[in-house]
């Protein structure tokens, strides 16, 4: 109905136009606009009802799936011109065409994540999300889809060489991540957590803080684009990642499972990587 | 349920010593509340006495001038934005330490509405009381602060009071610079715990009790005010 207004609306608009340049054609432009106007409001109509039918098709299919991350994790998730795209918007596509569901993206804090999951908000979660024993707690993980690690970043001619001069160091991390958790366990360290991993960083190129510990992929991306900044040879941990469901939801888990093992055998997994993360 | 209560009080404040995040993050919430009220005050009683002397007498143009843009700017932008561009962009070069980055956006904050409840407690007071001051041979600045000053101070007091409110919760956005404050700490209690209720029923209640007591407080001061005009 608004469509129609708005296709109502744009004719006349153009009927006033065309009837402002010539005068003499003037009934006849109206009427030519009039008609067209009908048209379109037709046509928007039929749009309308297959919209309608595309929804009806894809509920009769399993309908929607919604997956909640925090899309400030260049290459993994990341806002691109209003979409959110990555490796684990792309996975999460793939998997998601497997299972014949229609794919819903919302962006939230890390530390919302889970109990977004938990409490049946998303379905899902894929945010390059480290398995680790807090959270299979609170939540079920699918099998691994990638490699990861939590590497330090610091300012070139710092004086952190490696993670065990870290102690008594200022730390900036993005809160609720592994790097936090794990940053922790540092002696003596003052750690300012922020929201997003780019303010920790923010921070570091201010001399605000020390070092950052955050996950390799982004941090290759953040230290690309902030002269000055490098990343230690030797990782903070290693560690991987996978996608988090409701704990006790097996019947998603399983089909999320096979769609991944597809995934991985057909060489389609790598060529989603391959896209995001060029070899160095 | 009792049990599950039980459980999940003793994960999310217990395990770890995880309480320390809460108390850690009131004390500075309360830093921050203390100092930014004082340099609001101080701000805003400024800023409202320039602009009330130019009301009055059409002195001190510029600095009326001056005191227009700062009103306008501040009230017009959200103060976590402005907490920002304190510690990324202002202070990008130098760091003062976060919590004196947020006292000062904090105070200059608050300095804004302030100037505001201040002027408007001047202009309450009825001119005859300012004639009076003046006739009786007191100057100016002696008229407004012993007549028009006091009896101000007394009409802004809830106002005021509601201001200081109002900052004490507006400072629970102070995480967003890195800062553990208060809600800070609930969250990175739920960053690890992964339960929602518990850390942010506590922090809720605590924000309560502390306006709650405020609030109190304030009652008292307004009934001793008006004890004396009897």
């Amino acid at each position: 109905m608004k469509k129609n207004k708005i296709a109502v609306a744009v004719a006349l608009c153009m009927a006033a136009v065309l009837t402002a340049c010539g005068g003499t054609a003037k009934t006849e432009t109206t009427k030519a606009a009039g008609a067209e106007t009908t048209k379109a409001g037709a046509e928007t109509t039929k749009a309308g009802a297959e919209t309608t039918k595309a929804g009806a098709e894809s509920s009769a299919a399993g309908g929607k799936l919604v997956m909640v991350t925090n899309a400030e994790f260049p290459p993994y998730e990341y806002h691109d011109n209003n979409d959110i795209v990555g490796i684990d918007a792309d996975i999460a596509k793939a998997i998601a065409d497997k299972m014949g569901m229609e794919l819903e993206i919302q962006d939230m804090a890390f530390d919302s994540l889970i109990p977004a999951v938990q409490s049946g908000k998303a379905d899902f979660t894929a945010a390059g999300m480290t398995v680790n024993e807090d959270r299979k707690k609170n939540v079920d993980f699918t099998d691994t889809y990638a490699q990861a690690a939590q590497v330090i970043i610091v300012k070139d001619g710092s004086d952190i060489k490696v993670p065990a001069d870290l102690d008594g160091k200022k730390i900036g991390v993005q809160t609720g991540t592994t790097g936090d958790i794990y940053a922790g366990d540092i002696k003596d360290a003052n750690i300012n957590r922020y929201n997003k991993g780019m303010e920790a960083v923010m921070a570091l190129t201010q001399g605000k803080i020390d070092a950052v510990v955050i996950d390799r992929e982004p941090a290759k991306v953040f230290v690309k684009e902030n002269a000055g900044l490098k990343i230690l040879d030797e990782a903070f941990t290693e560690e991987e990642y996978a996608i988090a469901v409701k704990k006790g939801n097996t019947e998603l888990l399983e089909k999320m499972n096979a769609a991944i093992k597809e995934l991985k055998d057909s060489g389609e997994l790598q060529k989603i990587v391959d896209k995001y993360i060029t070899a160095e | 349920m009792w049990e599950k209560l039980r459980d999940d009080f003793y994960q999310n404040f217990i395990v770890d010593d995880r309480w320390k995040y809460i108390t850690d993050g009131l004390q500075n919430t309360l830093k921050i509340t203390f100092f930014a009220v004082l340099i609001g005050i101080l701000l805003g009683f400024l800023v409202a006495v320039i602009r009330s002397t130019y009301e009055n007498t059409h002195k001190l143009k510029v600095l009326n001038w001056i005191c227009g843009v700062y009103l306008t700017v501040i009230r017009g932008t959200p103060v976590v934005v402005q907490l920002m561009i304190m510690y990324f962009v202002i202070f990008s070069f130098h760091d003062p330490g976060q919590v004196f980055t947020a006292v000062v956006a904090f105070g200059i904050n608050s300095g804004a509405y302030v100037a505001e409840i201040f002027r408007s407690g001047i202009s309450s007071i009825e001119k005859g009381q300012f004639e009076a001051g003046r006739s009786l041979g007191f100057n100016y600045a002696q008229t407004m602060w012993f007549i028009i000053m006091p009896q101000a101070f007394k009409n802004v007091v809830p106002t005021l009071a509601n201001e200081f409110i109002v900052l004490l919760k507006e400072t629970s956005v102070a995480g967003y610079i890195g800062l553990q404050d208060l809600t800070k700490g609930g969250d990175i209690i739920k960053s690890r715990t992964y339960s929602a209720f518990m850390p942010l029923i506590a922090v809720a209640v605590i924000y309560l009790v502390m306006v709650m007591v405020f609030s109190r407080l304030v009652r008292v001061l307004e009934r001793r005010l008006q004890r004396s005009e009897h």
